[in-house]
């Protein structure tokens, strides 16, 4: 039998037909739904009369629009066209009768973070949502990607996609990473190395010592930002950390059906001798900390770095980088670390997990924010929270003097009352730098949670490993 | 869905890379429950002052390309947030081709569902398709989705490569869902199969 990329694998799992021409069918195990990107397709569904095909494989929860203030259920939190959102999804999963968290249940949350926090998110599944960022369920080696309305209206009536097979794509990262590194460096700086448009028309598989050696939540950072790099989907092998990770979810497999799962997801890796289309290798010992200083997610250097001239650059990317230089307020020449900031954001679907609170906590235990910055961290789930407050991670942050926020998207794409102001600058755990994002104006500097911790306390970009204290 | 066979428009410049969805239709424009409406916003933050006033220097307020129906763009263009509302602004504004060395994946896929053509041409035609957009609103191109060929405002004809199928939709202004609809068995089957595969999916 040919050799096959785990990416071959799950896609010859899931193929319901094949045109002629090459067009393929692919079966969709599970379809995540939330509040933004849905109203349409269910409308569209009505206006013909079709009926959602697979409810059970339909999960929906609201978290774009919603306010994360303790005041939440106060409906005024809200603006009314966020609130026509959310009772728009509301009212479609119940008519429709797709499994549903709504804001008032404990396990609402980021839809990436409650996915796989549900065990809803398995290997070898294939998973879409009309979110790019999606693309984090490939961190249980799930063919997962974000889809666009028309998609997701395609999905819920057919519980199938148009698709034409991506390429092969292997990113190794050998060797392990130095103390103060973490996942959000190590996709930071593939993007660095690659380019934003460097993943077009392919899927990702990250593999090496420096994948293995991270847990699930770091995993999911990686995979959370193949789509920055322009990937279709980010893979990572599952291994007994992903089964564990599993095991036990509410809709996770049981008993002998644990068992018979298991046996199947061990199938799932690249062969030995499968062919990739492109191949990068980065050295895990390499990767520092790194910043973003532009507003594109490319745009990145170590922190011991200095602002780029755009005359480093050549072909269109010298007016982009004039243009992000001065849309960042930043001079050529600069450090990195002396850029002061005026507000921390740690949350998002690409590190509102866990483990990133626990990073950051570390950093932040017994010490102040410094005056004057705006501080705020957002849990990825209702049950994030929870744990960090069984932890006592909530109590650091708030004795650092950070806003203890409720789960929601936030300040990451700022749809809610959580938005930079014209000219603020951010140091933000997110995903995206593009201008505007945060809100009009607004400067964005991505980094690990460790980092966005460090420069809460400084009040500038600061490199985590001098706040470290040595380990014996 | 809008049929698309050929057209002749005016072409807007913006040699910009990596113009993300975004910057087509920023995040406060995405709480509409439609599909329409939304090319007022086009753009938004690139277009207009903070008071609503327009940035004159902006390509599509300058008078010569408010009535573009075409954009000759930098690479990567539609990179970002997977938002369909980006190709609905385009639309709504009157844009039926973007043409580029690269576009994001997901961008690219969701414009033949909305009748908006994207074409991936090489540099050094692109090159030459900037220039000519840039002449202003008499220079007008030509896209010829049949014969798969854009012409220049002076005549010059570069040949592009689209999808069969997809080609076939934009042409004939075909729903997906109906087509896939008549796989119904193959559906039917392919779950029966999993069922016993992969019971717990």
């Amino acid at each position: 039998m040919t050799a096959r990329t785990l990416y071959d694998k799950i896609w010859d799992d899931h193929l319901v037909d094949q045109a002629e021409d090459g067009t393929c069918l692919l079966y969709i195990d599970r379809h995540l739904v939330h509040e933004v990107t849905s109203p349409q397709a269910f409308e569209g569904l009505r206006m013909t009369g079709r009926k959602v095909r697979a409810p059970q494989k339909t999960i929906a929860v609201p978290d774009h629009n919603v306010p994360t203030t303790l005041d939440r259920a106060n409906a005024a939190t809200m603006t009314e066209d966020s609130r026509i959102q959310v009772e728009a999804l509301d009212k479609n999963a119940k008519d429709f009768g797709i499994n549903y968290y709504p804001v008032s249940d404990v396990r609402q949350g980021i839809v990436h973070i409650v996915g796989p926090e549900q065990g809803w998110t398995l290997p070898g599944m294939t998973v879409v949502c009309g979110d790019s960022h999606t693309a984090t369920h490939g961190a249980f080696g799930s063919l997962a990607h974000g889809i666009g309305t028309s998609e997701v209206e395609h999905v819920l009536a057919t519980q199938t996609l148009i698709q034409r097979k991506a390429k092969n794509f292997k990113v190794e990262i050998t060797g392990s990473l130095r103390p103060g590194v973490t996942a959000k460096d190590i996709t930071l700086s593939v993007i660095g190395a690659t380019g934003t448009a460097g993943g077009t028309g392919y899927v990702i598989e990250y593999c090496g010592q420096a994948i293995r050696e991270l847990s699930m939540e770091g995993r999911m950072t990686v995979c959370n930002m193949a789509i920055e790099g322009g990937a279709r989907a980010g893979l990572i092998a599952p291994d007994e950390k992903t089964y564990a990770y599993c095991m036990g979810r509410p809709h996770a497999p049981k008993g002998a059906a644990w068992e018979a799962a298991v046996t199947y997801w061990k199938t799932l890796f690249s062969d030995e001798g499968a062919h990739w289309d492109k191949v990068i290798t980065l050295k895990g010992e390499d990767i520092a900390p790194v910043v973003t200083w532009g507003t594109s997610p490319e745009d990145v250097l170590p922190i011991t770095g200095k602002v780029p001239s755009p005359s480093d650059f050549t072909g269109g990317k010298v007016e982009a980088v004039q243009r992000a230089l001065d849309y960042m307020g930043l001079t050529p020449g600069q450090n990195l670390s002396d850029i002061k900031i005026d507000t921390v954001f740690i949350g998002s679907c690409t590190n509102g997990r866990i483990e990133d609170l626990r990073a950051a906590a570390a950093i932040l235990k017994g010490k102040k924010k410094k005056d004057g910055i705006r501080a705020m961290v957002v849990p990825g789930s209702g049950l994030v929270r929870a744990q960090a407050e069984e932890e006592g991670l909530a109590q650091i942050f708030i004795d650092a003097g950070f806003e203890w926020r409720l789960a929601g998207c936030s300040m990451c794409l700022a749809m809610n009352p959580d938005q930079l102001a014209p000219g603020e600058r951010c140091a933000a755990t997110s995903n995206r730098n593009f201008e505007g994002r945060q809100g009009r104006g607004g400067r964005t500097h991505l980094l690990s949670p460790a980092m966005a911790a460090a420069a809460a306390i400084t009040g500038h970009l600061t490199d985590v490993r001098d706040l470290m204290t040595a380990t014996v | 869905m809008d049929k698309f066979t050929k057209l002749t428009g005016i072409a807007a410049p913006m040699p910009l890379v990596n113009i993300d969805t975004d910057m087509i239709i920023p995040k406060q424009f995405l709480k509409t429950i439609k599909r329409s409406g939304l090319g007022v916003n086009l753009f938004d933050e690139m277009r207009y002052n903070l008071d609503g006033s327009e940035i004159a220097d902006f390509v599509l307020n300058q008078p010569a390309y408010r009535q573009s129906q075409i954009i000759v763009a930098g690479e990567n263009f539609g990179c970002g947030s997977s938002r369909e509302h980006a190709p609905w602004a385009l639309l709504d504004f009157g844009i039926r081709c973007v043409i580029s060395t690269s576009f994001a994946d997901i961008f690219y896929n969701n414009c033949f569902k909305n009748g908006i053509l994207p074409i991936v041409m090489p540099q050094d035609v692109v090159d030459v398709l900037m220039e000519d957009a840039k002449k202003g609103a008499n220079a007008r191109q030509t896209i010829d989705l049949d014969a798969q060929t854009v012409t220049t405002s002076d005549g010059r004809v570069f040949p592009f490569d689209v999808d069969a199928h997809r080609k076939d939709c934009l042409i004939n202004g075909l729903d997906d869902i109906g087509l896939t609809m008549v796989k119904a068995k193959a559906i039917d089957n392919f779950e029966h199969k999993a069922a016993a595969l992969r019971p717990w999916a």
